[in-house]
């Protein structure tokens, strides 16, 4: 199972390093949405300050949702789903290394963010170890469950419009968990952030075994 | 006491209304539909 | 008290359907069902909105409550269903608890929206606004967003194991994201305000005619959603067998069609890899299943 999930990453990694989708074009657009809150947002007022960290984690949603429409796309073309079915590798090593390779590009993204959200938002970032662990188990917890519900609109044609509608509403609970974190890490109170740490950790946890149990029937049947 | 009213009855023309226009739907698809499946595929009737 | 004749005016679309003889989603156990359901209501418009008198507190707000809670807990009883359901197919590949979730995500979807229309009637003369973030407000219009995924994707255009298969597992996952988002939802206000205006539940200080209108409700909205269930699995049910039908039809006219072509002069389109992919992909997956 692992070793299919390192060589499923090690592709989708490949493809990325090669492509530079990613990089050209949704990096530069998490970017433009940091900016864009600023339009929309006073920054005199010091609205942008209060609001920041749930403006990094909303820049850090709609961005990761591009990189995981890109994920998909990727296996849409040339019947690359029914290769991948035939390949005999594990459908939960599939699964595994879609979502690594996922978790990779939002940790770039999200490192990228921090910077920009440092140099854009004057913000001072404190209490690293739980700015640390939230982005870690959040970022698995997005990469689970943007590949699994990735994987239930990928071979439609309407998966650019169906994709959002079912993950966001699912992902409300990581926004809030994350959000909350990343405040209290930012105002010095991290004893109230780390409960939110553990939602985002059964969060994460639950939508693996989802992945891993369900990605089987799902490129079985379609 | 009558603006609390307006409120309790919109409340309860929306909730039956819409409870029963859904009901209404259901039946009258239902109708339609049977017609063009032969009987011994609807195996409540 | 213009409700009553609304009351009475919606209704008989429910009750006199069944009575439109074999061609209906109807039968004689559903008419009984619908007739109850429909005395039910009438009993519950009586006693909601005339016998009982005005909360002390909530003064007359308090009717609203009296379809507002029953229709909340069967929304959630909805949910369930659709994961049972959702559970039972992808573990036994049965197709009947798979139209029964689907019949139960819809049910619960507009009680969902029952619940949430009620809510705000509720809110507004009681906290002054049609919306506040209340954790259980705000729960419940997640739910709302979380079964119209759902449905979206059971409605989809395709074949329908693919459907069935794709709807299943975000049916199976209804009821762990409710229970987490319900759960983050509660701590992120808990942590920022006071508990909600709801906190000890609106049923907890009443009694008298008043609870027992409550729990009255209670029975009415499950008639109700048993009505609708079995109508709503019939006429899922229905749907599946039409879409069946067109399918095999659409398969033997294509087949009538690639005949008569190869029989002809030589044709221009060379018709069996002409015919699109997907295509092929849904006749052989269909075709065991209409024959059997």
């Amino acid at each position: 199972m692992w070793h299919d999930a390192m060589l499923v990453a090690g592709k989708d990694l490949r493809l990325e390093v090669r492509s530079r989708v990613a990089l050209n074009q949704i990096v530069p657009f998490a970017l433009l949405v940091l900016v864009l809150f600023a339009f929309a947002l006073d920054p005199d007022r010091g609205l942008l300050e209060r609001a920041t960290p749930g403006l990094y984690w909303v820049a850090v949603l709609f961005s990761g949702l591009l990189a995981l429409q890109r994920a998909f796309t990727v296996e849409a073309a040339d019947g690359n789903r029914d290769a991948l079915r035939l390949s005999g590798l594990d459908p939960a090593g599939i699964f595994l290394g879609k979502a690594m390779a996922v978790g990779v590009q939002l940790l770039v993204l999200e490192v990228l963010l921090g910077i920009g959200v440092a140099v854009l938002y004057t913000t001072q970032f404190a209490g690293w170890p739980l700015l640390l662990a939230t982005v870690g188990v959040a970022t698995v917890g997005i990469a689970a469950a943007g590949t699994l519900y990735g994987v239930l609109a990928a071979g439609l044609r309407v998966r650019e419009t169906l994709l959002p509608l079912l993950l966001l509403p699912v992902l409300a609970p990581v926004l809030i968990g994350s959000t909350r974190a990343f405040e209290a890490a930012l105002a010095g109170a991290p004893a109230e952030g780390w409960p939110w740490v553990g939602l985002l950790a059964v969060f994460a946890v639950l939508y693996i075994l989802a992945g891993v149990l369900g990605f089987g029937p799902l490129l079985e049947e379609s | 006491m009558t603006s609390m009213w307006v409120y309790v009855i919109a409340a309860w023309v929306l909730v039956l209304g819409g409870l029963g226009g859904y009901a209404l739907s259901v039946v009258s698809r239902g109708k339609r539909l049977s017609r063009q499946v032969p009987s011994e595929d609807r195996r409540w009737s | 008290m213009t409700t009553q004749s609304n009351a009475t005016t919606s209704r008989p679309g429910g009750a006199t359907a069944p009575e439109a003889g074999p061609t209906s989603t109807g039968s004689k156990a559903t008419r009984a069902l619908g007739i109850l359901a429909l005395a039910a209501v009438a009993l519950l418009v009586l006693l909601g909105l005339w016998w009982t008198p005005a909360d002390v507190i909530q003064n007359e707000s308090v009717r609203i409550l009296y379809v507002h809670v029953p229709a909340a807990t069967l929304a959630y009883l909805g949910c369930f269903l659709t994961s049972l359901g959702s559970l039972m197919y992808l573990w036994k590949k049965s197709r009947w608890w798979e139209l029964v979730g689907y019949a139960a995500a819809e049910i619960a979807a507009i009680f969902t929206a029952v619940t949430l229309v009620t809510g705000m009637l509720w809110g507004r003369p009681t906290w002054g606004v049609f919306w506040v973030w209340d954790a259980r407000l705000t729960s419940t219009a997640m739910l709302m967003l979380l079964l119209l995924g759902y449905l979206a994707v059971r409605r989809l255009p395709a074949d329908y194991h693919v459907r069935a298969q794709r709807a299943s597992i975000i049916g199976l996952l209804l009821v762990p994201n409710v229970i987490i988002v319900r759960q983050s939802v509660q701590w992120w206000r808990t942590l920022h305000q006071e508990a909600s205006l709801f906190a000890d539940g609106p049923g907890a200080t009443i009694e008298g005619i008043m609870l027992f209108t409550l729990v009255f409700g209670f029975v009415t909205f499950q008639l109700i959603f048993a009505w609708l269930l079995v109508h709503r699995f019939r006429l899922a049910w229905l749907e599946e067998q039409v879409a069946g039908q067109g399918l095999t039809a659409a398969i033997a006219e294509r087949r009538a069609e690639g005949r008569s072509a190869s029989g002809a002069a030589p044709a221009p389109i060379a018709p069996p890899p002409a015919v699109p992919s997907e295509l092929v992909h849904r006749a052989s997956t269909t075709g065991p299943e209409v024959a059997s």
